[in-house]
Formats: structure tokens, C-alpha cells, sequence
């Protein structure tokens, strides 16, 4: 069956290298340097990772900080609230809209 | 409770065909030899050991529990068990060595009948020694002649490493049977409550940590810090230092990783994240594992697939130094789950 997404190419993320080594390995350099354990640790660093990946619904991400957050010790509720976040601010950002949908209508009604 | 692999007539009980499976090319494509070969990068090959300062003997694979991931096939269900005779060939071999430490393996070491004699004759041989028992916890509170296990520990001074793959209930119980994990905590309790695991006591309570499914540990210093955390604050428990191991693709392991399907990219996992700096520190290279009925084996998993180490004398009672430190330690591709990451070894990582 072709897909546009397929489980394996995750691990070829690496080769983005070949069409741009320069880039590529400043992307790969900051990216590692990001995820080390700093004032956050690399536990709360993944789980950020985890919601983000779940507000631009990136199959590869899900999967990778699935493994990454399972891998640091947290187990499925955290990660489910992790993705509760995400939903929240997302929606959130939705209904706040919200107001500006009523400052319009109370603008033109009478 | 679910059944040993062996009471099940598993083919996978059969180390044979887990060998054959182990050799096989994946259709991800490791070569059969390629553990031989990666250990020939890093000039470790043949492995060969450095001191012998450990003898870690399997007393039995029965056992109170039949955890899913057991790579002894363990259980209420398996009879092997070592005698008495067996232990007085392993005590001789202690008097006339000079191990640091002696770890106690099983099954459910307890259970053996001999073990308690085992324990104060290992004592009487040596003050200093490090004893380690490998408690499964739940043994303390499966009946009442085991209550007083914290006491004996404590009275020879016995070091209790203890599994415990998770700081909440459903992965704990998924892993190691439903009720697990609060039969732990009360165990854990009562290992407290004669000293062990606080500070200042120098009773030494360790955890282990395995991941309960097809995933990797990660770093272990984090993994320690959250456990002493969730494991203080609702429970009051304390303990000194948390293991991260990985789990080896053998026996009950093995047969979850193929039945959940997870076999290929659980290796290629082990694979992709081999350490050469691991690979140095395999704890092969310092400990000689003693099977239940006295063979010698180069760790407990190469015992668990009846490799037995590879001199003319392979029983405790033909114990020989020289030919054991000459000796050139037997490997297969299980061997990654020793040098993933930041390895994996009875005491944990095997790098800092
Ligand atoms: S993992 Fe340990 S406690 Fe669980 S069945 Fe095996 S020997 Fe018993
Ligand atoms: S499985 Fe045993 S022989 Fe293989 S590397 Fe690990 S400790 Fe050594």
C-alpha cells in the first residue's frame, strides 16, 4: 500500500544530511544541545515534545517521544495529560476567538 | 497466574530453537555473527574476562511469581533446585578464592530450603564478603515463615537487590502479576522498618528498573530521582540506588517480544544503540554464574540458554583459576541487551 507516511523513514531522518550537510548537521547539533538535561530535565523536555507533537499531529514525533517519554519513566497518564495540554491550548485558542466573534456580533446588532 | 514456558510446552523452553531464532538473519538484517563482529571492532573480541571477583549462583528457578518478561522461565511450576550437596561444592570454591561478592540468584532464592544455611555458612566464611540476595519482594509477605526475612538479611548483613519495574500499579502488576505491586510496597516497608535502605544503617536496599515492554531503559540517575520520589511521597519508602536494566531477548522475554510482534525493531533497537565502552564493562568479564545443578556459566542469561563456559571442567565441583580467567566468554546476539546504550549489567548501567 503506498502512503505518504511510512514508519521507517523515521529512522532515515539522518539523511537529510545528503541534500544539505551544512544545515543538516547545525539542525542535528542544536537539536541534541535542546534536548540535553538543562534548567528543565530531558523527563520534562520529552513530554513537552510529546504535546508539541501532538498540536502539529506529526505521526514521526508521536512516535518517537512515545518511545522517548516511555524510555524516561513516564508512564500513560502522564503522557496522556501531556497531550491534554496540548488539546487544551489548542482549543482554548479556539474559544477565545470566541470573543472576538461576539465584539463583531454586538458590533452589528442592534 | 500464567505458566512457566516449560509447563506450557513452549518451543521457545526449548533453547535450541530460542538459539535458532537468535542466529537468524531479521528482515531488518543483522548477520548471525553480529555481536562476534561488532565486538571485533571494538578489539574486544574474543571477549575474555578480566578479574573473577563475583560468583553469582542461581539457587532455583522456582519462584512465588511468573513475571511476563522472566528470563529463567521461573515459577511456582519449575522443581529445579540446588542441594545442599551442590552448596558445599560452591562453599568450597568460596573459601579458597577471594570474591568480593557473592550474589544469590533465582527464582525466588528464598524458597530454596537450604538457603538461610546457605547464607550463614557464606558468613561464617567470610565477615567482609558482600552477600547479595536478589529478593523478589513479594516472597517476604507470600507466607508467614518469610516474615522475618528483612531480620535474617539484616543479622548477616545481606545487600537485598529487589525488582520493581514501576512506581505505580498497572505497570508494576502488568509486568509481574495482578496484586504485585502493593505486596511489594509492603515488603518494601518492612525492609525499611529494620533499617534497610535508610541512610546511616549501611543496609543496602537497591531496586531494579526493566522496562515492562519492548523499550529501552533510559538514563538511570533520572530514573532513580523519580523513583525516590513517587516511592517517598505516597508510600514513605526509601532505598539506596535504583538499577536500570535492559531486558535480554531471551526465554519469557523472547516470547512476548515475538507474540506482540516487536521482536525485529526491539533488536535492531539493541543493535543501533550498541556502546563499545559497554562492551568493555560486560559484567561477564568479572563474575562466574553457577547454575542450579553446579555448571558454570559466563552470566546468568548464557546459563538461562545452557552455554556453559568454555574450559575442560565445567561443574563447580571442577572448579580450575587458570582455565577460567584463560577462558574465552561465549556470545550471541542476547549479548546487546549488555552493550546498549549505556549497558546493562546485575549492578545496573555499566557506564556513567
Ligand atoms: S523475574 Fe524474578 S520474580 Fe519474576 S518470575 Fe522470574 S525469578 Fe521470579
Ligand atoms: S549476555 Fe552474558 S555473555 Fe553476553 S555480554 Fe551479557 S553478560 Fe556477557
Amino acid at each position: 500500500m503506498k502512503t505518504y507516511y511510512n514508519p521507517e523513514d523515521l529512522k532515515k531522518f539522518g539523511n537529510i544530511g545528503e541534500f544539505q550537510k551544512k544545515l543538516a548537521d547545525k539542525f542535528f547539533d542544536y537539536y541534541g544541545e535542546t534536548f540535553k538535561e538543562g534548567a528543565l530535565t530531558a523527563r520534562e523536555k520529552s513530554l513537552i515534545a510529546l504535546a508539541v507533537a501532538h498540536t502539529i499531529q506529526c505521526p514521526y514525533c508521536i512516535d518517537a517521544y512515545t518511545v522517548d517519554t516511555m524510555e524516561k519513566g513516564c508512564d500513560e497518564q502522564q503522557m496522556m495529560e501531556a497531550v491534554h495540554v496540548a488539546a487544551a491550548i489548542r482549543s482554548g485558542a479556539s474559544l477565545v476567538h470566541g470573543v472576538q466573534m461576539m465584539n463583531k456580533y454586538k458590533e452589528l446588532s442592534m | 497466574m500464567i505458566k512457566s514456558l516449560k509447563a506450557r510446552h513452549s518451543q521457545l523452553a526449548d533453547v535450541g530453537y530460542e538459539l535458532k531464532i537468535l542466529s537468524q538473519k531479521t528482515p531488518t538484517g543483522f548477520e548471525p555473527d553480529a555481536f562476534s563482529s561488532k565486538l571485533r571492532e571494538s578489539n574486544l573480541f574474543p571477549l575474555q574476562p578480566t578479574k573473577i571477583d563475583t560468583l553469582q549462583i542461581n539457587v532455583g528457578k522456582m519462584c512465588n511469581q511468573t513475571c511476563k518478561h522472566c528470563h529463567v522461565d521461573a515459577g511456582p511450576d519449575r522443581k529445579e533446585i540446588m542441594t545442599r550437596e551442590t552448596m558445599q561444592q560452591c562453599l568450597d570454591v568460596i573459601q579458597n578464592n577471594s570474591f568480593t561478592t557473592v550474589d544469590m540468584t533465582g527464582g525466588a532464592p528464598e524458597m530454596n530450603p537450604n538457603f538461610r544455611w546457605f547464607v550463614e555458612e557464606i558468613r561464617a566464611i567470610s565477615k567482609e564478603i558482600k552477600i547479595i540476595v536478589r529478593c523478589n519482594l513479594t516472597i517476604i509477605v507470600a507466607n508467614p515463615s518469610y516474615h522475618d526475612l528483612p531480620d535474617f538479611f539484616k543479622k548477616h548483613n545481606v545487600e537485598v537487590v529487589s525488582s520493581l519495574p514501576y512506581f505505580s500499579a498497572m505497570r508494576t502488576d502488568a509486568q509481574r502479576g495482578e496484586g504485585v505491586f502493593e505486596k511489594s510496597i509492603r515488603a518494601l516497608k518492612m525492609l525499611n522498618d529494620v533499617g534497610y535502605g535508610k541512610e546511616g544503617t549501611g543496609l543496602i536496599l537497591d531496586l531494579v528498573y526493566n522496562p515492562s515492554g519492548a523499550f529501552l531503559p533510559g538514563n538511570q540517575e533520572s530514573l532513580e530521582f523519580e523513583f525516590k520520589k513517587k516511592l517517598k511521597e505516597p508510600f514513605g519508602i526509601s532505598f539506596n540506588k535504583l538499577f536500570a536494566i535492559t531486558n535480554l531477548p531471551i526465554s519469557r522475554f523472547l516470547d512476548y517480544l515475538i507474540s506482540s510482534g516487536n521482536y525485529d525493531g526491539y533488536m535492531e533497537k539493541l543493535i543501533a544503540s550498541y556502546n563499545p565502552v559497554a562492551a568493555e564493562g560486560v559484567m561477564c568479564r568479572n563474575m562466574i554464574s553457577v547454575g542450579w545443578d553446579g555448571h558454570l556459566y559466563d552470566c546468568d542469561f548464557n546459563q538461562m540458554l545452557e552455554m556453559k563456559v568454555e574450559t575442560p571442567g565445567q561443574h563447580i565441583a571442577q572448579w580450575n583459576n587458570n582455565d577460567l580467567h584463560r577462558r574465552e566468554i561465549q556470545v550471541n546476539q542476547h549479548c546487546f541487551g549488555c552493550t546498549a546504550g549505556a549497558g546493562s549489567s546485575c549492578g545496573g548501567a555499566t557506564t556513567s
